[in-house]
Formats: C-alpha cells, structure tokens, sequence
C-alpha cells in the first residue's frame, strides 16, 4: 500500500529527490529572477520611501522564510519523535543552516531598509529583536546537534530542544511586544484587499516569495540528501571496526 | 520469579553487538558472564538494567527488582561512608545498613569521608550499597575491580548469602568466585556484519 | 525523594560544593557595573533593577553545569536512574536543590546590592518580589539545559548559548516588575506574566528534563 511515509525510506527519498531536484531548482531560479528584475525595475517608487522600499522584495521573503524554517523543523522534529524516521531528523538538521541564513538576511535587509526610514542601522524594535532571538536559537540548535557524536542521541536532543525552544520563542515574541511598542509599520501583507499594499508591488512580491520558498526547498532537499550520504558513511564506517 | 532473557539483541552506539543471547535464572541461581573485552557485557548488564532498551528480544523481570551495579561507584568524597550508604537506603525505601557495613567489613570506617578512602575500600562500599537496596536480582559489572583477595572472598561471601536468602545474581567478570554457578561465554553471540552485497540500506541505516 | 534534596544541599555546603559562587558573582558584577558607567547616582538608580536582574541571572547561569556533572562523572546518575525514584522526581529536586544554593540566597542578599546600586526606596520590595518569583524559572530551565549537555566533555559554553535563549521572557517581564516598581508605576501585569512562567515551566520542563536525560544515559 503506498503511503507517505515510504518517503521515509533514504534510498526512496534519494532516488525521489533526484528526479524532483533539479525542477525545484530550477522553478527557484526562474521565480526569484523573475520576480526580483519584476520588483526591482518594472515598479514605480513610492512616493514616501523612494527606491529604499524595493529592499522589501528581499526582506519580507527571507523573514517568511525565517520563521517558516523553524517550523519546518518543529514538524521534522515531531515526526522524528512520534515515528522514528531517520530521515526526518536528518532534514530537520539540514533545515537550521538554511533558515538560519535566512534569519540573517532578514536581518541585514532589515538594517539596511532601516537606516534611511529610521535614520538608525538597528533598533531595539519588538519584531527585529525577535528575529535576533530567533536567530540565537537557530545557533543554540545547530550547536547542540554538532556538539554530540551519536547521531540518534543527537535527533533525539535536539528534537526536544526544538521543542521547548519553539514555546519560548513564541513567548519571546509576545514578551518583547510588551517590552517596546516598536517603530515596525504594520503587517505588510494582510487578506483584507484594502489593507493591503497596491497589485503593482504585491504580484511581484509574490512571485519573489514563491522563490523564497522554493529556493528553501531546494536547498533542504539538498542538504538533506547530503546528511543522508554522510550518516550513510559514518554507518559504513561503524560496520568496518564491527568486523 | 525469575530473571528470563529472550533471544535478545542489543546495540553500543546504534552498533549492534551482541544478538541471539537467552539465557534464564531462578531464586537462589548465578550466572557468570565471560567474553574478551569490547564484546558488549557492559552493554547487556545495562540493558538488562533497563538504562538502554534492547533492540530485540525479552527481558522478563521488573525493573524494580534489579539493582544494578556499574563500574563507577557513585561514591560522593565530602560524605562519610555512613552517609552514603544512607542515601541509598533512603532511596530505596530500606532502613538498617549495618549488615551492609558489616557484610563489606566497613564497620570502623564509617565516619571517614569516602573521598579519604583506598580505591578496594571504595570498591566495598559500592558493594554494599547492594545490600542496601533490598532488591532480589543483583547485576554486577566487573564487581571486583581493585578488591585484595581478602575482599573478594568478604564478597563471594555476601552473594552467597543473597543467594541463600532467595536472590539471584548476573555478575560479569574474569576471576573466579569460588560460587556454584553456571558460566555463559557471550563470544558465540557476536553481532556478525551483514555481509558484502546483501546491503540492507534501510532506514536503520546498517 | 527528601533524601536527595538532603544528600544535594549537604554536598552543596561542604568544600568544593561550591555554595556562595554565585552570590559572589552577583557581587562582583554590581561593584564592577560603577567602575563602568560612572559613579552618578541618578543612572546608577536607573539602571540598577537591570543590572540587578542581569547579575542575578548570570550568577544562576554560572552555576549551572554543576547540577548534573559531579552526579555524571561518579556514575551516582546511573545508579540513580535504576533506584525507585522517578527521573522526573529527579530533574525537579535537582533544579530545587539549585534554586536553594543558588537562587534563594540572591533573593534575599539582593535588597543588599540594590543599596550600592542605589536603587530607589520604592524598588526594593519589588526587585525582591520579581526575583523570587522569577529564580525558580531560571533554575528549571538551566536544568533542562543542563540535562541536554550533560555528556558532553566541554558542555559550559554549550549550555550557556542553549539556555540563554530561554530566559529571555523570564529576563524582560523580571526586569519590567524591578524597574516599574522602582519608577513607581503599576507591575501587576508583568508580575503576573513572570509567575504565569515560573508555574509554566515548573509544571512542565521537567518532563522535556527527564526524557533528554534518559537519552543522555543510554
């Protein structure tokens, strides 16, 4: 009977990733150049914030990113725990460089957008301070998972690590929201039409966010397929001093 | 009761072994394991301890009815003997430990801190945190390490009678006790790789 | 179940157990933090219900990796791990066994350092208050920490980034109760967000304790 979890199975996942691969690829690449050219010289400026405001076809992606990483790692970790799927612990650790990076970007995108509009490179604003949070568990994750030799000792840490680390970063959020109101503009992207920002930037800005996703998506798959092969060896390895 | 092991498999580091091992023991039996070193008897007396789970097989006692002795003594330096082995009978739920200080000949030291002992006299007392523990099934990883001849025999002795009383003990170790107990050598249980070519890549990953 | 919280604290007290590190710690940081901004007395009333819950935080920080170690290295852990008590029994006694070498004697040597600091008249009870309120968090969550980094050889550095991540709500509506307080302005709101995450953790992280540490002992 075929079922998802068949995917579980690293030689299924291999043999699956090497034919869905290359297409996410390049799917990643098509969106984020189309959207990015799209963004940065088909749009007008905005009358307020000039050509700063292009930076967002950057910024919001990467932070969407940020956050969505961390929960791809929290649906990984979860399944890794109730399941025991070694190739699900070993995407949820080849998640956290990604969205990491990605972290970091929404950082740097976010410094540089900032020091125009709030004539500062980084305040002590509630949604930068909790990326900067996020980040600092992105860091304590990745650390702990390099920091242990036995890799199912280590999936089973750092599962309970993202755990526990998920609740206190969304508890992080809400306390730094109390700690200081923030210079933030309002959500950028909302379903309500009218709130929203005009169809001239949010097309592009959607095609940039496909990109986004899809680069992630890529590069996971990626990184995991290399976890696989690396755990694969250190199997092999074992087996050789077994005699 | 009884202590049964069924046809089990264990792992050290997600490495299989040992496999295939059964063996069983009634009140009043011993079993002494023998094997080279790095053949996995660590690992089985902590498996059978419940601080690792197997990865197949039975292991048909209570965990609450085995005390488990390693190879560390869990010996803190500031307390004196009699506060350590307080401890443990306060863990355990057990009142009296003088026949364990009697049983180890620990009598005269008992005010000494533990860190102000011999390394055989520090050996004693984690030996007689057995006989604190008031549990029936004692397994013992190399429990002679360091012990003068004088001691090992103070020792055959107190497994003797925790024998006599009903008891059973799984004692992994290279001399001889001088106990009336049945051997098992787990060389023959050896956890052999799969060979060349059958490569069962799967999610176990060996 | 008491028996350990005995055999811990008596451990704690006796040479090398390492009792008073923290406090000393906690001392250092508040004679250092003037050398560092100045001597004014009216930044010094400012900062101080900061400062003062930064200091705190660190000493507990500092002690951390002590509360699984020693028990690690003697083999005391995996004999325990076999006796009759449960490890969840186990991580919460040893994180209360913490929080009273360790918390609880900053809690009551804080309204001390609040002096040098020259902190406001109207601060005092409430930086006692957030801190007892706020410690036991901080000890059960660096138990959890250090549960994770138990086996490690050099787990110090570890411990301190995993953990420090996790303190940061306990930090900011701690530090929000001292500084209201000290301004004299209403601290119900975060006093209650301190508590209801000292309740939360306490309630909870040992479980997350417990299974890292039986993984930990395999």
């Amino acid at each position: 009977m075929a079922s998802i979890w068949e995917y579980a199975n690293p030689r299924k996942f291999i043999r699956t990733t090497d034919v869905v691969l290359p297409w996410v690829t390049a799917a990643a690449v098509l969106c984020l150049v189309v959207g990015l050219v799209w963004g940065f010289f088909f749009t007008p400026e905005d009358y307020r914030q000039g050509s700063t405001v292009k930076i967002i076809y950057l910024h919001v992606p990467s932070a969407l990113m940020a956050i969505n990483g961390w929960l791809m790692m929290l649906a990984a970790s979860l399944i890794w725990i109730v399941r025991r799927h070694h190739v699900s612990a070993l995407a949820a650790r080849a998640a956290a460089p990604v969205g990491a990076t990605m972290t970091v970007i929404a950082l740097i995108t976010g410094a540089i957008w900032g020091q125009p509009m709030w004539g500062t490179w980084w305040a002590w604003d509630p949604r930068l301070t909790s990326f900067l949070i996020l980040f600092l568990f992105y860091l304590g994750y990745m650390a702990l998972w390099a920091a242990i030799e036995n890799d199912d000792t280590a999936a089973d840490l750092t599962s309970v690590l993202c755990l526990v680390g998920s609740v206190f970063a969304l508890l992080s959020r809400y306390a730094v929201n109390f700690w200081n109101q923030g210079l933030h503009q309002g959500a950028t992207l909302s379903m309500d039409k009218k709130e929203n920002i005009a169809d001239i930037f949010w097309y592009p800005l959607l095609v940039c966010m496909a990109g986004f996703i899809l680069l992630f998506l890529a590069l996971v798959l990626l990184r995991t397929r290399t976890e696989i092969r690396a755990r694969r060896m250190r199997a092999l390895l074992a087996r050789e001093r077994l005699g | 009761m009884s202590l049964t092991i069924k046809d089990l498999a264990i792992a050290r580091g997600g490495i299989p072994v040992l496999r295939g091992l059964s063996f069983s023991l009634a009140a009043g039996e011993a079993l002494i394991l023998r094997g080279p070193n790095g053949i996995g008897k660590t690992t089985l007396l902590r498996t059978i301890a419940g601080l690792q789970p197997p990865l197949a097989g039975e292991i048909s006692a209570d965990r609450e009815l085995i005390a488990y002795a390693a190879h560390a003594d869990g010996i803190k330096a500031t307390l004196s003997v009699e506060e350590n082995l307080r401890f443990w009978a306060a863990i355990y739920g057990t009142g009296d430990i003088t026949p364990a200080l009697e049983g180890f000949d620990l009598t005269k030291l008992t005010d000494r801190p533990a860190g102000g002992l011999s390394a055989g006299q520090k050996r004693r007392l984690g030996l007689a945190r057995l006989m604190v523990t008031g549990r029936p099934i004692w397994v013992l990883d190399e429990p002679t390490v360091s012990l003068d001849v004088a001691s090992v025999a103070l020792f055959a002795q107190a497994v003797q009678r925790h024998l006599a009383g009903g008891g059973m003990a799984l004692i992994a170790t290279h001399i001889d006790l001088g106990l009336d107990a049945q051997v098992l050598d787990v060389t023959p249980f050896k956890a052999r790789a799969p060979l060349r070519g059958e490569d069962d890549f799967d999610e176990a990953f060996l | 179940m008491i028996a350990l919280l005995i055999r811990d604290l008596k451990l704690a007290l006796r040479a090398g157990g390492g009792f008073g590190l923290g406090l000393a710690f906690f001392l250092i940081v508040t004679v250092l933090v003037p050398f560092a901004v100045g001597p004014e007395t009216g930044l010094l009333a400012r900062i101080a219900p900061g400062i003062l819950w930064l200091g705190a935080l660190l000493a507990c920080l500092l002690s951390l990796d002590r509360i699984f170690a020693l028990d690690w290295e003697d083999g005391t852990l995996d004999l325990m791990a076999t006796a009759p008590l449960p490890m969840e029994a186990i991580v919460t006694l040893k994180a209360l066994a913490h929080w009273l070498t360790t918390g609880l004697p900053l809690v009551l040597a804080a309204p001390l350092f609040g002096l040098l600091m020259s902190l406001p008249g109207e601060g005092y009870l409430w930086l006692v208050l957030s801190l007892a309120i706020g410690t036991p968090a901080l000890s059960v969550l660096g138990t959890f920490g250090a549960a994770l980094t138990v086996g490690l050889k050099r787990g110090g550095l570890l411990l301190s980034l995993l953990v420090l991540p996790l303190y940061v709500p306990t930090l900011i509506f701690g530090a929000e109760v001292a500084r209201r307080g000290a301004q004299g302005l209403a601290v119900e709101a975060p006093l209650l967000l301190l508590a209801g995450i000292t309740c939360g953790s306490i309630a909870l992280l040992p479980f997350a304790s417990a299974a890292v540490l039986r993984v930990n002992l395999r």
